[in-house]
């Protein structure tokens, strides 16, 4: 209760602030979540982690089991007070999967939606004002295209004016790049993080892409199975990873165990050597990929942890190969191809994966920002 | 005849049927398609304008092109919204609703006819006040024929709405809620465009089945030339009088159907590819 009233002042006056719990049948979503007016956050997770169950209930498509939704000061759904305002009433604009525009639209018409469906504006007031979204959002001259006729790009933007034209006060974002390929990615993305930069309401995107999440958003949380798992800004969830998922979307090796006299007990089996002493319980410890040498005869001497197994799998990675060696517990290793070149490694290859104790992240396990 | 298809079959990949399926499509085809050869064989092709030049002729086809389109807006008034509410609203008994709308598909139209006489008859259970409050009487006239004509044709319009409503993605009404749209402003601006394709092939459905309506109609409206008697009856009555006047009728009457259904498959029906109108 406590922890409520403060996140209210924390988000005030402006922010959304929500205490969630949702049921459906074989699946449970129960988090809490604040995002301050102008704060863009991402929330980042596998499929059927309850991404886009958290975006309809935001959006009032779908309602709570328990808990409460507050916007600035109005409350959009608190079942113990029998408070629901369903979609229609709720001032939030939403950009869905595969933007839903209206194929018997135009572009205008699409965008000219909401401002009269919402804001009772007249036909020509909407077209007027649909105009000068399509002009600010580069779309000048498309307003008469049906969505047929648009590329991917130019229906995202159309996707995103007809849901940021009724000024909405939280803005709804679902997959917003998943639908566009590679090359006109780039760009949107950029557009899409100066857009809603801009919009002063609390903005909330959820994805599977890592790299579209950190490039947008200012705060990034991970749900995993209906939990937060991780909360924090994009370039610490990108260092420190909570989970095995959030590890092997930014690339890193990810161990739990035990520290204890510098040294960790893993979780997995076996065991770290660590530069730090002081270090105590339950930790997790981080491996960039590019700080473990590969080497095809056992290393000796230097204090360095080392771990033997066979090469179980070799991909290309930008200009590196990452090997997984198959030791206990398994690594990933980027090397160059000119050392895979020296080292003539193939598939079952026997190697020793060394790792220097001064390039592990050492940090505590026990602080799940929200794991409840 | 299969062994002639086998020969026949070319070596692109393209299998001619087997002839346990083959047999029986083709005796399906001619039993489809040998009426409508007797009816063009025996047809009086020189007596024909003479037959069909006939005032009460006229008056047959006038009548029913006119319930016929009635009983068509009718349905598509009332029919479609019961469609959304049967797609859309969780009611209670939904199921019995849609068990009683489907009734009249598979009900004899003779007693959806005398079930029309119970109810709106003049001493029928809702006739008794239409008559006594408001003067109005359905049996036997030209407002009966539409009636009886609505009850049995309707069914089409729902089932065929209902589906496409069921079909449809459900997504775009969530996106227009997002906007600010109501469930009507929802209905009206996207739904409605979404599944005019299916209206328009359920309103053909109807129409076709309400123009060759013949049991419902007789029992509840009678036969009487100019008010009740439609195109259906007409032909029926001359059969026994008039063999000649009864098979240009139906000339007539196929023809209209005919020309009806290509010129709305053509423009904007892909829907009635699938299933044909009823007789």
């Amino acid at each position: 209760m406590t922890g409520r009233a403060e996140g209210m002042a924390r988000a005030a006056p402006d922010g959304l602030v929500a205490e969630m719990r949702i049921e459906r049948p074989g699946f449970e979503l129960r988090m809490a979540l604040t995002v301050g007016a102008g704060e863009v956050v991402a929330a980042l997770g596998p499929n059927g982690a309850g991404k886009t169950t958290l975006l309809r209930t935001l959006a009032g498509l779908n309602p709570l089991t328990a808990g409460r939704i507050t916007l600035g000061r109005s409350v959009l759904d608190d079942p113990a007070a029998e408070v629901f305002v369903p979609a229609d009433r709720r001032p939030v604009g939403v950009v869905f999967q595969d933007y839903l525009l209206f194929s018997h639209l135009s572009a205008r018409d699409n965008v000219g939606f909401g401002l009269r469906a919402r804001l009772g504006l007249d036909r020509r007031t909407a077209r007027d004002q649909a105009n000068g979204w399509l002009d600010r959002f580069g779309l000048t001259g498309l307003g008469d295209r049906r969505p047929a006729q648009l590329s991917g790009g130019q229906a995202q933007r159309v996707a995103l004016a007809r849901a940021l034209a009724p000024r909405p006060r939280l803005v709804l974002l679902d997959e917003p790049l998943a639908a566009l390929d590679v090359s006109t990615r780039f760009e949107v993305r950029a557009f899409l993080r100066a857009t809603l930069a801009d919009l002063g309401a609390p903005v909330l995107l959820v994805t599977h892409d890592p790299l579209d999440a950190m490039t947008v958003a200012d705060r990034l949380i991970v749900l995993e199975n209906g939990r937060v798992v991780q909360d924090g800004r994009p370039a610490e969830v990108a260092r420190r990873p909570r989970t095995a998922y959030v590890a092997r979307l930014v690339g890193l090796n990810l161990y739990a165990g035990i520290a204890s006299g510098g040294s960790v007990d893993l979780s997995t089996g076996g065991h770290l050597r660590l530069a730090d002493h002081d270090a105590r319980g339950p930790v997790l410890v981080a491996v960039r990929p590019t700080t473990v040498a590969l080497h095809t005869r056992e290393p000796h001497g230097s204090p360095r942890n080392v771990w033997a197994g066979p090469v179980t799998s070799l991909e290309p990675f930008g200009d590196r190969v990452r090997v997984t060696v198959g030791s206990t517990p398994s690594i990933h290793a980027d090397i160059t191809t000119a050392a895979l070149a020296d080292l003539c490694l193939g598939p079952g290859t026997p190697v020793w994966a060394a790792i220097k104790a001064t390039d592990l992240d050492v940090y505590p396990a026990g602080d799940h920002p929200t794991g409840r | 005849m299969t062994r002639g298809n086998a020969r026949r079959t070319r070596p692109d990949g393209h299998r001619g049927a087997p002839w346990p399926l083959a047999v029986p499509a083709a005796v399906a085809v001619a039993f489809l398609v040998l009426p409508l050869v007797g009816l063009l064989v025996r047809a009086p092709w020189r007596q024909l304008p003479t037959l069909l030049g006939q005032t009460a002729v006229r008056q047959a086809l006038v009548l029913s092109l006119e319930t016929a389109t009635l009983a068509t807006a009718v349905s598509i008034l009332v029919g479609v919204p019961l469609a959304w509410v049967l797609a859309r609203v969780r009611l209670r008994g939904r199921s019995a609703v849609q068990a009683l709308v489907t009734l009249p598909l598979v009900l004899p139209p003779v007693v959806g006819g005398v079930a029309l006489l119970l109810a709106f008859g003049r001493n029928g259970v809702v006739g008794r006040y239409l008559d006594s409050w408001f003067g109005i009487t359905l049996p036997f006239t030209t407002a009966g024929v539409v009636v009886a004509e609505t009850f049995v044709a309707m069914p089409f319009l729902i089932v065929t709405v209902e589906g496409a409503l069921l079909a449809v993605d459900r997504r775009y009404e969530d996106a227009a809620a997002t906007l600010g749209a109501g469930r009507w402003l929802t209905f009206r601006r996207v739904t409605l465009p979404m599944i005019a394709p299916s209206v328009a092939a359920g309103a053909v459905l109807c129409w076709a089945r309400a123009l060759g309506e013949f049991g419902a109609t007789i029992t509840f409206a009678g036969n009487f030339p100019g008010t009740t008697q439609t195109m259906p009856l007409a032909v029926y009555l001359a059969l026994e009088t008039d063999p000649a006047a009864a098979i240009a009728l139906s000339l007539l009457l196929l023809a209209v159907c005919v020309t009806i259904l290509i010129a709305l498959r053509q423009r904007w029906v892909p829907g009635v590819r699938g299933p044909a109108p009823a007789p």
